[in-house]
């Protein structure tokens, strides 16, 4: 088993390697040029444009401002932005726990519906029940970000006034940074804990509904079918045969065979998450790493999306590394 | 009498209309008793062994004039007596074991789980119990066995294994459905032999789901030969093999493989092999159910359905209006 492991985490190295290039590749190939957007439209003096360029390093040939971009990053210097002269790494860990917690709470929101609502179609096989919820969860499924995210807004904020319009906490609380997730610091706020918290939840709840929908239909959809074909198996007959009680028969023993594709899909749906946080955080004003990057792409911040896009990318590696050891935990068969 | 079946039919409900699989089968089993059952795929073999652990699906309708286990009525229980029954009074192995066995989980997990649903016992009593049985079914190094997942043993363990959990709550009616089906030939032997050996000892009764008569011939003490959810043939085992009078019998034997026999054999010559196929259940033919396939019908068959006579003088029943007589003819079979 953990030799397995470490063997993931050996493989991940090239992954790395490719996302470099390409995080460094990419906004190159964006039209666009850093220099004149800083310079602005009437300052474009040659000379003044030749030097800048040469300040920022972008006069040299590709190659070597990329294996500069690399060494750097192996010394943990991710560079620093163009536009705010902080730096990369910084700016991301100060954005990153607002990403966090809105990620961990729709996949949270995905996972405690999606599985219970995936093993009772399964049970239900072709009940009202089953229907009904495979047609809601295409219905998810095909939902634009966008389009839900607003409509969420229209209704719970606008029409009913339940939940604020965006932000992640209303202006009146001071919550001192400890962890970042606002839901715990937000105890130690100085203007009562529990006001803090709860207006840090409202915050919460319709951006984690907007992101989280797809996934629950993934994962609802997923469970289903991966129960129904666990259910069908000669293992299945023989714990029934044991006199396990129905429960037990289902959760023991067929849920626990049925996670392995789950986890997998778990895996690939995080990375979709990342991409939900881009399109989530710009409807609700969410101050994370999303927003920050669709800036930095405005502004042609070169090191920011080169280092943000390796950073979320690095993360989003090491998620499908942890998935893939969660796999050998559900699957005893690979771990050979 | 242990188990008394009496006029059991079962009938799912498909799409295109109720298909009956099983049609007024009757028989019982004594303490301790060895029944063989036999047929092709398809005849209702496994589907009465569902029946009578209730683990068939719900589509299925069961009706019966009398269904019991050692006197209590299977036909009235709910669900949860059906799962104290399971596994505890009646227990089964299965076809494939390896497919049989839940591959996420070790092979001692799922003997000490068994162990724990039907006794009230701690969790280090029933491993040591789980040890216990591993080493009545004779698997090797059962320490270490126990810390094994099922697809690091072989087949032949692997049925060991499910021995193991079938027999951990000394249930009083073992059904094994085609337990040797899967395996290879040499160790189809010994499973059969460490069945048998069980059974003895725990003075068990034990129903032999096979296709194959060789394997019922040497280890049970009455067969009963199903054809398309009837029986058509029943008797003392000796009887059967040595006296079959049904054609579908006589096939089946016919069809056997004999080492002795093959050397004479001319090459050229084929294993004689019954024509066609078991019915198809949802248009059955009129009358006997064999008939289409029987090279010695004649216009009764094909018009009324024969009963099941017992033949004077010997203990066994046939499904026949012309039964053969050619009780010289299979000595040398067994």
């Amino acid at each position: 088993m953990l030799k397995a492991v470490l063997k993931k985490i050996l493989n991940l190295i090239p992954t790395l390697l490719g996302v470099s290039l390409l995080a460094f590749l990419l906004i190159r190939l964006v039209p666009g040029d850093p220099v004149m957007l800083l310079l602005g439209e009437r300052g474009a003096d040659p000379q003044m444009y030749t030097e800048m360029k040469r300040n920022m390093g972008l006069d040299r040939p590709m190659y070597e401002q990329y294996f500069t971009f690399l060494g750097n990053i192996f010394q943990g210097d991710f560079g620093h932005s163009i536009v705010s002269k902080r730096a990369v790494l910084t700016e991301f860990f100060d954005r990153f726990p607002a990403t966090l917690e809105l990620g961990i709470m729709a996949m949270t929101f995905a996972i405690t519906l999606g599985i219970p609502f995936g093993i009772i179609a399964a049970i239900k096989r072709n009940s009202f029940f089953d229907f009904t919820l495979m047609g809601a969860g295409l219905v998810g499924y095909s939902m634009p970000i966008f389009w839900w995210g607003l409509m969420l807004i229209i209704v719970f904020s606008v029409k009913l006034g339940w939940t604020p319009v965006s932000g992640r906490i209303d202006v009146l609380y001071e919550v001192d940074k400890v962890t970042g997730l606002l839901l715990i610091d937000s105890w130690w706020s100085e203007d009562g804990g529990f006001a803090a918290f709860k207006s840090a939840l409202s915050h919460l709840i319709l951006p984690a509904l907007a992101m989280g929908t797809i996934p629950l239909a993934v994962v609802a959809r997923m469970t289903r079918s991966s129960m129904l074909e666990v259910l069908g198996e000669d293992y299945i007959r023989t714990a029934r045969a044991k006199g396990l009680p129905y429960a037990r028969v289902v959760i023991v023993h067929a849920l626990r065979n049925a996670l392995v594709p789950i986890i997998t899909i778990l895996g690939l749906l995080f990375g979709s998450i990342i991409t939900g946080a881009i399109l989530t955080e710009m409807i609700f004003s969410w101050p994370g790493i999303g927003k920050w990057i669709v800036f930095s792409i405005n502004a042609r911040d070169y090191p920011v999306i080169q280092g943000g896009v390796m950073m979320i990318a690095s993360l989003v590696i090491l998620t499908n590394a942890i998935v893939d050891i969660l796999y050998l935990w559900a699957n005893p068969r690979m771990r050979h | 009498m242990l188990l008394d079946v009496q006029n059991l039919t079962i009938t799912f409900n498909t799409k295109t209309g109720p298909l009956t699989a099983v049609r007024n089968l009757s028989f019982q089993m004594e303490m301790g008793e060895t029944l063989g059952v036999v047929g092709e795929s398809g005849c209702g073999k496994s589907i009465t062994n569902l029946a009578i652990m209730g683990l068939l699906p719900p589509q299925a309708v069961t009706s019966a004039t009398h269904l019991s286990l050692e006197g209590k009525n299977l036909l009235s229980l709910n669900e949860r007596e059906w799962q104290c029954l399971r596994g505890k009074d009646v227990a089964m192995i299965f076809q494939d074991p390896m497919s049989a066995l839940n591959p996420c989980y070790s092979v001692g997990d799922q003997l000490i789980e068994t162990l724990l649903v039907h006794a009230e016992m701690s969790r280090s009593d029933a491993a040591l119990e789980s040890l216990n049985l591993m080493e009545q079914v004779g698997i090797p190094a059962p320490k270490e066995r126990l810390k094994a997942y099922p697809h690091e043993l072989s087949g032949g363990m692997a049925q060991r294994v499910m021995i193991a959990m079938a027999i951990s709550s000394n249930p009083k009616l073992l059904i094994a459905d085609e337990p040797t089906t899967a395996l290879d030939v040499t160790i189809q032997d010994q499973i059969l032999r460490l069945l048998k050996d069980i059974q003895e000892k725990r003075q068990m009764s034990l129903m032999l789901v096979t296709h194959d008569l060789g394997v019922v011939a040497q280890n049970t003490d009455r067969i009963q030969v199903m054809y398309a959810g009837e029986v058509v043939e029943a008797g003392l085992t000796q009887d059967v093999i040595h006296h079959s009078t049904h054609p579908y019998t006589f096939g089946l034997l016919a069809g056997h493989p004999d080492a002795r026999k093959s050397g004479e054999r001319n090459h050229k010559s084929r294993l004689p092999s019954i024509q066609g196929m078991v019915p198809n259940l949802r248009q059955r033919p009129k009358g006997c159910q064999f008939h289409p396939r029987c090279s010695f019908a004649q216009d009764t068959c094909r018009l009324e359905a024969p009963q099941l006579t017992v033949t004077p003088g010997i203990s066994r029943a046939t499904r026949c209006y012309y039964p053969l007589n050619r009780g010289e003819g299979r000595t040398d079979q067994c």
